[in-house]
């Protein structure tokens, strides 16, 4: 068994990463489930900093952990608001129908 | 040593595996539930590197707020799962081809990645030692210090959110009976009374 390194935690918080992308255009109608792989991108993100902060012993990738926290937080009540009141107008949350705004 | 490697092992491996059931699942209830266990899985790395108190706010904000919210959103709205689903399986092929590319650099660039070596001098913030300074404690010592305009701008962003979120969802009623102070305050004697000369045994 080898002993943690920081390549260890980049290699989870890539593969997470890449999921969450994955997330994103797999779900191409579902924008719930689209938010959701954006917030997985947030946490791999999240960890990178972590590992960073760390491995490098420095606060300050911590600090920054928490801003992004704070910043995913507001995305997803503004983003779920839009969603309910999307749904409200519409009846569905398909992607596809979100054309109203066209000239 | 070699409880510290399992730990991160189970731990990175139930969160890539929930958050590949998020992506994948077919009913957005049971997505929700498997990001809460990848973001609790998170928050094990994060214990594990000794970020405890960004690890215990991952779980309260997280676990607490933001995935319960998705859970409302997801319970209250009637989804229809089958059209929903629509053109899923197509797309796997050539998404999975883009996600393993992705992966594929991403993994060359961790790979072929090193340390300058005056890294250590330009820290913003050294972490102080464990045993003297809980994490905690230090984050807060330079979160009220250092970044204090950072932290204020985050609550202000929250404060937008909130006001935000309100605006959107509120819904005004039409039916319903309210008092509206503006108007009651707006009411004038000539335009609400008349005064009307009734002649004697005529009526009105």
């Amino acid at each position: 068994m080898m002993a943690l390194s920081l390549t260890h935690y980049l290699v989870v918080a890539a593969v997470i990463f890449c999921l969450g992308v994955v997330g994103v255009f797999i779900n191409r109608k579902n924008i719930i489930v689209i938010l959701m792989a954006v917030e997985l991108m947030l946490l791999a993100v999240n960890i990178n900093l972590v590992a960073f902060s760390a491995h490098l012993g420095d606060l300050a990738g911590q600090v920054f952990t928490l801003f992004i926290l704070t910043v995913a937080a507001a995305e997803a009540a503004i983003g779920l608001a839009i969603v309910v009141v999307f749904f409200r107008n519409r009846g569905s949350i398909e992607v596809e129908d979100v054309n109203q705004m066209k000239g | 040593m070699i409880v510290q490697a399992l730990a991160f092992y189970l731990f990175a491996t139930v969160a890539v595996l929930s958050a590949g059931m998020v992506i994948t699942q077919r009913n957005s209830v049971h997505a929700v539930l498997w990001l809460i266990l990848a973001f609790f899985n998170g928050a094990g790395l994060f214990v594990l590197t000794g970020a405890e108190f960004v690890a215990m706010l991952l779980v309260i904000v997280y676990v607490g707020a933001v995935a319960v919210l998705f859970l409302f959103v997801v319970m209250m709205l009637d989804l229809n799962v089958a059209t929903l689903r629509e053109g899923f399986v197509e797309h796997v092929p050539m998404v999975v081809a883009v996600g393993f590319v992705l992966l594929a650099e991403l993994l060359v660039l961790v790979g072929g990645w090193a340390v300058a070596p005056e890294a250590q001098g330009v820290r913003q913030a050294p972490t102080p030692d464990l045993a003297e300074t809980p994490n905690t404690e230090a984050l807060g010592a330079i979160l009220y210090t250092d970044f204090l305009y950072l932290f204020q701008a985050a609550g202000l962003i929250l404060l937008v959110a909130m006001v935000g979120a309100i605006v959107l969802t509120h819904r005004r009623r039409e039916g319903v009976r309210k008092q509206r102070i503006p108007e009651q305050i707006a009411r004038r004697k000539e335009d609400e009374l008349t005064l009307v000369d009734v002649p004697p045994r005529g009526g009105v």
